[in-house]
């Protein structure tokens, strides 16, 4: 399962440049493994970030691991070995977090540590409260959100535009796909159980809102295909096999306009997440500072923007947004395809970290036993 | 040698004092007796011990032979199969990260429903504070909030506010003398002179290096004197948990350092305590002038217990602190009763709320699958086995082809395919509507549940029935059912009575093949098992890469290990081991 693709720089440029850069960055190492989540996530990162890092350093070698799925798992396995041979992890908001409080992140300075915005406003202000913990560099918001097939609409009726439409088996019959894990199909629930948006939680919190929820969820349970790969849902539209179903609006992306499927996006009560990097803790000097170096140039506001050429995620500066631009094979314009472009980000949550920090093994359990019965 | 004759191990061969010295030495030529009757050889050691080394080399060179395999085992196989299943009973982070508190908590009656006294506060403040320093206060609460909700975010927000509990001490101290904010006062006044408290700084490392999971063992470059040690205890070692933590964390000099906030708390409650401020009026050491003045300080009133709850209310609850008391132990069998759907309490266990409770439900379903699946390969393999078993050669290596070609196919290829094939919009969904046999609106489910995992894994465990009932059934001789025959046996009789009692042994190693891999497998399940038809590793595999509890994944894990050496064991008393061939 572990690809490793070296990139590496040559002609004879290398070792000029080389020479001139080992000179001045002596105690830099010359190469970084990176750790992402493969597929065409990580090649938007390999063009928008590595490959032109390469370009300046060319004595750096980049490796790539697709381990980010379970990186949190293994990072603790690495800890406890002493050996951490991953040098830059992306992971989820909600994983860097649980590294941050395993000390198995390293904390960061964002003023220190990450570029200024071109027009001097700093890191902190310009990812301002995306950054959700202090081990963590947001790169891109990207939601969960639904995608249905455009045509299994049944006649005379409009396409769904609300969220509320997943549990109307009436008026949308048809099979579902959610993930199966509590987290967002609970609030999803509760919003069409009568619950309003700002006492979703609250709500959640009680033993009887937990209750309430599943209650609603039971009620399109026959109906449910549940997956656990952002794979699944876009096979599933793909084949027909659903008529709706949630996943990274990315993956929908790829659906709708890249394979040509007759899909379409609902963006409704889309639950934006975050992606992003942390730094292992404890590394050597010399790798410490090359990674440093890279996530200062990675970062940036050029880059981050660049990043949206390849893949319909926002990027995580408010400084990007305006400098995001057309994609760079269909050339069609990104802006619409954003999940933070104001046309679909009417009626959004926002993935509530600590909440589900807490309450994440309790619900888990009574949603897997509901799953079970 | 000299029991020899009592006990009389060798009197069968070895030559006894009675048949003489004569006789055994001409016999054996260079061999003698010894003094008391015992062979010996040439170099005058006895026989028998000469005999038990040439042994021992021989056991040796053949271990040595097999050292590089059964290190091999033993390094990767066995040691991380131990030090996994361990963790299962594993629980010292509790009492190494709040060690104060644990110890002080052994106390408290938690049935009256009364939260813990104020020591168990103080202590859990510094405690906390020194954890929250080397950040190991969120592991603590990402432990134990899987015991009960909430946790977690109450560890990490309190240790962000443990700071301005201090504050309320420090201050006052700062105001009355600037002094009280230099490094070098506080590491002058606490090094003092005379004695040294090394006991301290000993007692404080080992702490530390529990609380880090570190062996740092450097001298700090400090040491509190006795006379200070003994009047102020509580400034003493939070000052000293300062100076080892500087120095091993931060690698800084403690002269150099101001302390934490918890060390001007810990002045404040010495000073606070009765008959300190005689001790202190009547001490001489360097700093004492500045000691002596802030003993007249008005603190404000040591009140540990409406400080926590200020920070979160839960730690004026009594749950929270059950939860503590229950989880102290440095062992707990908590993961064993959590992973059969009890719950540990603070005397003894009790069942959990009946919509939490899944392991039962997963090891039976997984148990009883497994059965399914081990049948259903029976019935399909055998026929085939029988086929292969009776065909020329030739025509046999290439079935046999057929039958392998699946072992050299990724296993998520084989469980995708079945999807493509299962699904609604499935081939064989296409197909039974195009023949007229299933109406297009009804098309059958037939994956995303139990008979998609049942059917999928059927397939992918079938060459594991196959190979073994083949290569048994090669060895029965064709003449056993043709002499049946002969003597008026029915082809049925002759099967059954001559010719299936020999395949048993195939039957037997190929079900204990698929049996124990299937009551293992994860990936097909979760790919084609939907809700209702997920196994036991399922819930183990996102233990240890989702939730992190490794400690319930190893308890789970250990209860599946414990199962299947159970089955083998009644396998073996009920068929017996000895019927199982391979071959």
């Amino acid at each position: 399962m572990k690809l490793n693709k070296i990139l590496l720089a040559s002609s004879a440029l290398t070792v000029a440049g080389g020479l001139a850069f080992a000179a001045s960055h002596a105690e830099m190492a010359d190469s970084m493994t990176l750790v992402s989540w493969g597929g065409a996530y990580q090649s938007s990162q390999v063009k928008a970030y590595s490959e032109p890092y390469m370009e300046m350093h060319p004595e750096v070698s980049v490796s790539w691991d697709e381990s980010s799925n379970e990186a949190v798992a293994k990072l603790r396995a690495m800890n406890e070995a002493g050996n951490v041979t991953w040098d830059l992890v992306d992971v989820v908001a909600s994983d860097a977090i649980r590294l941050c409080d395993e000390g198995l992140a390293m904390e960061i300075d964002p003023d220190e540590d990450l570029a200024a915005a071109p027009d001097g406003t700093s890191a902190e202000d310009d990812f301002g409260d995306l950054l959700v913990s202090d081990c963590f560099i947001p790169q891109i918001v990207y939601s969960t959100t639904f995608g249905y097939r455009t045509d299994m609409v049944p006649e005379g009726v409009e396409p769904p535009s609300d969220i509320c439409s997943v549990f109307d088996l009436e008026t949308y019959p048809g099979k579902r796909s959610l993930e199966k894990r509590p987290i967002n199909n609970m609030e999803w629930a509760l919003l069409c159980d009568g619950v309003a948006k700002d006492d979703v939680y609250d709500v959640l919190e009680t033993d009887e809102g937990q209750q309430q929820a599943l209650d609603k969820l039971a009620t399109i349970k026959d109906d449910v295909v549940w997956w656990s790969a952002g794979a699944d849902t876009p096979q599933l539209l793909a084949d027909g096999e659903v008529f709706m179903g949630s996943t990274y609006n990315g993956r929908l992306f790829s659906v709708i306009e890249e394979q040509d499927q007759p899909v379409a996006m609902m963006w409704d009560a889309q639950v934006f997440d975050l992606d992003g990097w942390i730094i292992p803790a404890g590394l050597p000097e010399d790798r410490l500072a090359r990674v440093k170096d890279f996530l200062k140039f990675a970062t940036d506001t050029q880059r981050l923007a660049d990043q949206a050429k390849y893949i319909s995620y926002g990027p995580a500066r408010a400084s990007s947004a305006p400098l995001v631009g057309k994609h760079a094979e269909l050339g069609i314009e990104m802006g619409p395809h954003m999940p933070t472009d104001p046309a679909n980000a009417t009626n959004t949550f926002l993935y509530n970290y600590e909440w589900w920090a807490d309450y994440r093994d309790d619900i888990d359990a009574k949603f897997q036993a509901w799953l079970a019965q | 040698m000299s029991d020899t004759k009592a006990t009389g191990p060798q009197t069968t061969d070895a030559p006894t004092p009675d048949d003489g010295p004569h006789s055994a030495a001409s016999l054996r030529g260079t061999d003698e007796t010894d003094a008391r009757g015992g062979l010996v050889t040439a170099d005058g050691k006895s026989l028998k011990s000469s005999l038990n080394r040439a042994l021992r080399m021989q056991k040796m060179r053949a271990l040595m032979l097999i050292a590089p395999l059964l290190v091999f085992v033993l390094v990767t196989f066995i040691a991380p199969i131990a030090s996994m299943l361990f963790r299962s009973v594993e629980n010292e982070i509790v009492a190494n990260t709040l060690p104060l508190t644990t110890e002080r908590l052994q106390d408290w009656d938690g049935t009256t429903g009364d939260i813990p006294d104020e020591g168990v506060f103080q202590g859990l403040f510094f405690d906390l504070f020194l954890a929250a320093e080397a950040k190991e206060h969120t592991k603590l609460g990402t432990r134990l909030n899987y015991e009960q909700t909430g946790v977690s975010s109450l560890f990490r927000q309190s240790g962000r506010r443990l700071d301005d509990m201090g504050e309320v001490y420090q201050d006052p101290l700062e105001d009355l003398d600037e002094a009280w904010e230099e490094g070098a006062t506080w590491y002058e006044l606490m090094s003092g002179t005379g004695a040294k408290d090394t006991a301290l700084v000993a007692n404080q490392r080992q702490r530390y290096n529990l609380l880090t999971s570190s062996s740092d063992s450097g001298d700090i470059g400090f040491a509190p004197s006795s006379a200070i040690s003994e009047m102020l205890p509580l400034t003493a070692r939070a000052y000293t948990a300062f100076a080892t933590f500087t120095v091993y964390a931060d690698e800084d000099v403690v002269a150099e350092e101001d302390p934490w906030e918890a060390v001007y708390a810990a002045l404040a409650l010495d000073l606070m305590t009765p008959g300190t401020a005689e001790k202190v009026a009547a001490y001489s050491g360097p700093r004492a002038d500045l000691l002596q003045a802030a003993a007249g300080l008005d603190f404000p009133p040591a009140d540990f217990t409406a400080g926590f709850a200020d920070i979160d209310e839960d730690w004026a609850a009594h749950e929270t602190w059950q939860t503590i008391q229950t989880y102290s132990p440095k062992y707990t069998n908590g993961y064993f009763l959590n992973s059969v759907d009890l719950k540990k309490t603070a005397d003894g266990f009790e069942a959990r709320p009946e919509n939490e409770r899944i392991y039962i439900t997963l090891f039976q379903r997984t148990m009883f699958m497994s059965m399914v699946i081990t049948c259903s390969c029976i019935l399909l393999a055998y026929p085939v086995a029988w086929i292969l078993a009776n065909l020329p050669a030739r025509t046999a290596n290439l079935l046999m082809i057929l039958v392998l070609l699946p072992f050299w196919t990724s296993l998520l290829v084989r469980t995708s395919a079945w999807k493509v094939m299962l699904q609604q919009q499935g081939v064989i969904n296409d197909v039974l509507v195009w023949l007229g046999l299933v109406a297009d609106d009804a098309r059958l489910v037939m994956i995303n549940n139990q008979l998609g995992t049942i059917i999928a894994m059927t397939h992918i465990l079938l060459p594991f029935m196959i190979l073994p009932m083949y290569s048994v059934m090669q060895t029965i001789n064709p003449s056993y059912l043709r002499a049946a025959k002969s003597l008026g046996a029915t082809n049925w009789t002759a099967f059954w009575r001559v010719y299936f009692p020999q395949s048993v042994p195939g039957i037997g190693a190929g079900s204990i093949l698929v049996f124990i891999l299937s009551i293992g497998y994860y990936i097909t399940p979760e790919i084609v098992g939907g809700t209702k038809g997920v196994f036991i590793s399922n819930r183990i595999a996102y233990h240890i890469s989702s939730s992190l509890n490794w400690g319930l994944a190893a308890a789970l894990g250990t209860i599946l290990f414990a199962v299947v050496l159970i089955l083998y064991w009644a396998y073996d008393k009920i068929v017996g081991i000895d019927n199982v061939k391979l071959g």
